[in-house]
Parts: structure tokens; sequence; C-alpha cells
């Protein structure tokens, strides 16, 4: 918004003071998550600058942080670090498995959501689907529903899944599949709503024209349709597993001590004694984010490049 | 031929043709949704209504007390306990012994008369020496089996279906008579902190307004390639992860933070008396206007974007000044996005747990929290029905949302 011409003394006044409101609003938005990033490089255990580190003093950094997430858990931290010293990290380091885990739940999860979601946008795009509005928000809904709600739901059911129709068929609490599953339905919405803005965009005309030239309907889907989407797809599939890999309250209630993911790890970090341990994974996480974010932006500029719509 | 029916190719009638094409349209379309319908129904809506049948539904008693629930049947309420009730009573405790049901049969009454559970599994231990005339030895055993709310909460446990846990959770008892009344005032924690949940939620959807608004007004009437930069800002937020953003205002905001600090050095602060911003109500709503402000600024800016800065030019040239511009012409046009964000915040932060719990200490919990409570302790019935009440709101909200915007209409980034 640039100041128009005709702006008087006391609107130019207003126009400063305003600019300066918002750039303050963006500090609170993106200063808290900057701040982490120097104090997990701090050389004592606190959570605030110390005066070497504002006097750009070397001694006042240090990585002991990011070596304590590769040594806590470990059975013999303080060898020599050879192969053996590594792979006793990769097998009992206890933020390592947290992050297997993590990685593990949220491809499974990933996967079942983005499969099921997107086969289902392709039906609730479809003119002729019945029943839209209904269906369209009960897939929606677990993005709605408090999480605290399906979390209960969920420890409940999984003491006995087949209960319901009265089979026994084992527990799914304490399991892999799970909390995998329980990660996919959290992920369908996000799925749904970003394959179904990116059908908006799709010429329908391109599959009936496949179609018309002989393709199968699968043939249609994977060779002209899929190719075109693909970006909203990418897209949701990210959305999916950032869901998965940030959630911490389905697993508080439904997972064991072998499905420990690390939100699960910096819930117990942040809720005992919080260690600058706990910034140095938070910013691991925030330059996650921000290649995924990347990600993101990059594929939303194809996917209207290719629908022929110019970058907002 | 002009009346004979349109036929295809084939020779059948282009109406029946069509409709059979369509309804086969249709089938497709519901196959591929049918799926991932499937999916959510057993992963998602069958967990949830099991859990709220918990909140109606208790057998813990009715089970473990079959000749206590005979004699209830047979005499109608307000009945004095007579001797074969007594008989009736003492059968069944020497039944839950055998059993050992005790435990649940007094958890089921305990709910609806609190303090009731011991009375079950102490008297139980002895069942087996109890002799007729069983009033006079039940009494001695415990006095309190002679109190008629003991009887009155006996009576409505020997139903499984119950309206008893909603009445805990609406922080209502029985009476003696079978009618129901309010606890005492200071016993009133349930309907109390749902307003809370409520009132603050609106607190921080007010603040999340307010702080959206600008910046998504500057995003929308940016230049394409800055609004984009500056977009990051929102949206880095939005992709980080939650515990990340909780555990840094942590790092600013407690007694030693980074803010704390900067403020006792530039002596604004006694050092005696910082402020203390984190770990009550001012956290949980700082922290949480901070996670769901992105929610709030990016349906403002989609509408923002698509208003003609045209119109506000014209009522500049005919007059009006700049804050009436606004007001008459700039604010009606973003209604929509307001009522978009606003709605949307305001679901998000009713049914928040996680920010609460970390940084709310004991004056910033809400109602999800208090769920939370009472699965820890495991009073499942009762948290299934303060998880019912809180369903119904944030349905309520949902389908208002629906109406009001559209849920199609949901974006993200």
């Amino acid at each position: 918004m640039a100041l128009p011409a005709y702006a008087d003394p006391l609107e130019r006044i207003w126009y400063y003071t305003y600019l300066t409101i918002c750039t303050l609003i963006f500090l609170f938005l993106i200063a808290p998550i900057l701040i982490i990033m120097p104090l997990s490089f701090n050389a004592e255990p606190y959570f605030t600058f110390t005066e070497k580190m504002l006097t750009l003093d070397p001694d006042g950094y240090s990585l002991r942080w990011y070596d304590l997430l590769l040594t806590f858990g470990m059975q013999a931290p303080d060898v020599a670090r050879d192969g053996g010293w590594w792979s006793d990290v990769w097998r009992n380091a206890t933020w390592v498995q947290a992050a297997k885990n993590s990685v593990i739940i949220g491809f499974w999860s990933t996967i079942v959501a983005t499969v099921l979601g997107t086969l289902a946008a392709l039906g609730l795009s479809r003119n002729e689907m019945p029943y839209r509005r209904l269906i369209m928000a009960i897939l929606i809904s677990p993005m709605i529903v408090p999480i605290i709600i399906i979390a209960t739901g969920l420890f409940f059911f999984y003491s006995s899944p087949c209960g319901v129709v009265g089979l026994d068929c084992g527990r799914l609490t304490s399991t892999y599949t799970g909390v995998v599953l329980a990660h996919a339905t959290l992920g369908i919405p996000f799925v749904i709503i970003t394959v179904t803005a990116t059908l908006i965009g799709f010429d329908q005309s391109l599959s009936r024209a496949a179609a018309s030239l002989g393709a199968s309907p699968s043939r249609t889907f994977f060779k002209v349709m899929l190719p075109l989407i693909l970006p909203g797809v990418v897209s949701g599939a990210l959305f999916a597993f950032v869901t998965s890999f940030d959630e911490v309250v389905a697993v508080l209630f439904i997972a064991g001590p072998e499905q420990q993911t690390i939100p699960r790890q910096m819930w117990n970090g942040i809720r005992e004694a919080i260690s600058p341990a706990i910034l140095s994974v938070a910013t691991i996480l925030v330059i996650i984010s921000i290649a995924l974010l990347a990600t993101v932006e990059l594929l939303r500029r194809r996917s209207e490049r290719i629908r022929g719509v110019t970058p907002q | 031929m002009s009346d004979a029916p349109l036929t295809t190719s084939d020779g059948r009638p282009l109406k029946a043709a069509l409709a059979q094409a369509q309804a086969r349209a249709r089938r497709r379309a519901f196959l591929l949704v049918a799926p991932l319908l499937l999916f959510v129904v057993i992963t998602f809506i069958l967990p949830i209504g099991q859990m709220l049948q918990r909140s109606i539904y208790h057998d813990g008693f009715s089970s473990a007390a079959p000749a206590l629930q005979a004699w209830f049947e047979a005499n109608p309420p307000g009945t004095a306990p007579d001797e074969a009730a007594y008989a009736a009573l003492a059968a069944d405790l020497q039944l839950m012994k055998a059993n050992r049901t005790a435990g649940e049969a007094g958890t089921r009454v305990n709910y609806t008369l609190p303090g009731t559970r011991s009375l079950f599994t102490s008297s139980a231990r002895g069942a087996d020496k109890l002799e007729p005339p069983f009033r006079e030895a039940l009494l001695a055993e415990n006095a309190k089996w002679g109190d008629p709310l003991v009887w009155e909460a006996m009576r409505s446990a020997a139903s499984p279906w119950t309206s008893d846990f909603y009445l805990v959770a609406t922080d209502m008892q029985r009476t003696a008579d079978g009618g129901v009344e309010r606890v005492p005032e200071k016993e009133r924690i349930y309907l109390k902190l749902f307003g809370t949940t409520f009132m603050l939620s609106a607190v921080i959807t007010g603040v999340c307004l307010l702080l959206a608004f600008p910046i998504a007004h500057l995003l929308a009437t940016l230049p394409a390639s800055r609004a984009n930069l500056l977009m990051i800002l929102v949206l880095l937020p939005f992709w980080t992860s939650l515990l990340v953003r909780t555990s840094s205002w942590i790092v600013l905001l407690q007694g030693q933070g980074v803010v704390n600090n900067v403020l006792v050095s530039a002596r604004l602060v006694d050092d005696g008396a910082r402020w203390q911003m984190i770990y009550n109500m001012t956290g949980t709503i700082i922290v949480m206007t901070h996670i769901l402000l992105p929610f709030m600024v990016l349906p403002l800016y989609s509408v923002m974007r698509t208003i003609k800065p045209a119109y506000a030019r014209a009522a500049r040239s005919l007059g009006a000044t700049s804050w009436t511009t606004f007001r008459r012409i700039y604010l009606p046009q973003t209604l929509p996005g307001i009522a978009a964000g606003a709605l949307l915040v305001f679901i998000l932060a009713v049914g928040y747990y996680i920010t609460p719990a970390l940084v709310g200490g004991a004056d910033g919990q809400l109602f999800s929290n208090l769920i939370q409570f009472h699965m820890s302790k495991s009073n499942w019935s009762v948290a299934a029905a303060l998880a019912g009440m809180l369903l119904a709101g944030v349905l309520v909200l949902y389908w208002l949302y629906d109406r009001l915007v559209g849920i199609d209409k949901l974006k993200l980034g």
C-alpha cells in the first residue's frame, strides 16, 4: 500500500504508525522461532543470553546440547568415537530412536492419508457426487474435533478394536499400527483440502479427451490427471506428514514406550526439567520446517504455472 | 414421429438411458470416496461414538447386583427399604465378593453419590458373615446403609443407562426424593470452566483479529513479490512444530527468561519483581494467540486480496474522510474473511490442550485439560460426559462455520 499523493500530514503520520505496528506484529510472529537458534548453542545450561554470548565470545557458544542429543541414552558414551560408537548411537540414543519412530510413523500415515485422501478428493470434486456436503463435513472433522476427544475415543477403542462387533483381535494400544492409523486420520483433512483445491483448477475436458481417444479410466488418471494435480497431492502429503510429525496427544494416550516420537520426548522434556537440549531439537525442527515450507511454496507456484494461473 | 419418445441409437428411450448413465456416474463418484469414508468411520466416528456411549451407560452396578435390581423394579421410587431390600443387598454383597465386582459396583454408585465406593468394598469383604435379620446386621456393619441417599443412588445405578454422568458434568446432584439440584456454590467447577474456556477463546480470537487485520491488509496491498516475501513470516510459524513454538515462549517469558532479563537490564523492571508471564492465564493467551494467528491471517488475506482499491478511491473522491472510507467501504467488504478466520480460530481454541497443559499453570487450564485430568484419574465415565459436552459445543460451531463460510472454503496457505 503506497501512500496516495493526496494524503495530508495526519494521514502520513498514521501511515508510518501503521507500518511500525505491522513490523511489531511480524516480529511477534517470527522472533520466538528465531530466538531459540542462538540459544541452542549456549555453553551454559541457561535459557538466556550470557555475557559471553552477547560479546560474541566463541567461549560462550558450544555444541554441547547437540552432542547430548546423540549421547543421551547411549550405553557407552565415553569411548572413542569410531564405528562402534556410532552404531551405539544408532541403536540406543533416546533422541535417535524417537527420530526413527517419528519418521516411520509419519511415513506410513502419510501414505495411507494421501492414497485414500486423493481418491476421495477425486470423487468429491465430481458434480455427480451424492451427499457431497455432508461427506465433506465428516471427512474434514478430524481437523475440527478437539484432539483430546479423538485421543480419548481411541484410548477406549484400541483396547478392544473388534469388541464393537463382538470379536477378539487383540489390542491396538502400544502398537505402531495403532499410532499410524490415528495419525493417518488426523492427516486426511489436509490432503482432502489441498487436493480438492487443486482439482478445482483441473480442466475436465482433458480427461474426456483422453477417454475419447480410448484410454482406460486408470490410464487417464495416471497419464493425464495425476501429472497435473501432482503438486497439490504432494503438498497435501507434506501437510499430512507434518501433522503426524508434530502430533503428541494421541501418542500420549495410545502409544507405548516402543513408539516414543520426537514430540513425545519434547513433551517429557518441557514438562519435567526443560534443558537447552530441547532448544537444539527445536532448532533442527525449525530448519526442517523451513525446508518443507520452501518445498510447498515451490509446488504451489509450479501448480499455478501448470494451470496457467499467474503466480500471485 | 414428433410425439414418439426420443431414443438412443440402440433404441432405448433417451430419458431412461440418461437416468441410468447419471446413476452410474453417481455410483462411480461414491465408490471413489467410499474407502476413505469407511476408514474414517472405523478410526474416528466409531471410537468417538463408543466413548460417548460410556457417558450414558455403565453396567458396573447393575450387572453385579441382580437381587437389588429386582427389588428396585418391584418397588416404586421413594419406598423405604424393608427387610427384603436388605436381604437383597446382603445377597448381592456376597455375590460381589465371590465375583470380585465390589470395586466396579462401588465405582458406579460413587459417581452418583461421592464417597460411597469404600462402603461397597469394605462391606463386601465381610459379606459372608452376614446373618438375618439383615437390616440390623448391615446397619451394624456401616450406619451409612440406612441413608436414603445411598438407596436413591443405588436405585439410579441399578439401570445401566443413566444421565448421572452428565449431571456430574453440569454440577448437579440427586436429592433423596429423586429430584436434581445444583451442587453447593463452591463445588461448581465444570460449568465454570466450560464458560472460562469459551471466554478465553473469545479473548484469543479477538486479539488474533486485532493483530491479523493490519498485517493481512499490508500483505494484500503490497506488490506481489514483496507480499510473498513477508508471507513467509506468517507461514513459517504455521509450519513450525507446536511444541517448538511453545518451548520458545517458555524460554522468552519465564522468570529468568529473555524478556524479563531485557526488562531488568534496561531498568524497566526491578530484579526482585520480575513479571510473571507464563504458567498462568497470561501465558496461555500469549502463546495460543501466537500459535493461532496464522489461521486468522490466511483467510483475511485471501478475502482482502480480492477487494478492489477503486472503491476506496471512489469514496475518497466523493469526499469521505479516510476513517469513513475504512469504516463504511473497506471494513464491510472484509467481513467474510473476518467471519472465516474468527470462527476457525475460535473452534481451534476451544479444544486446545497442549499449550494450556504446558504453559497454563493453575488458572490457564482449558476444558480439554479437565477431560485429561479425569482420564488420568480413571474417572472414565465423567471424562466421557465432559468430552460429550465439549464435542457438542464444537459441533455447533462447526455447523455455524459451514453455514456462514462453507467447509469447501477452508484453505491452507
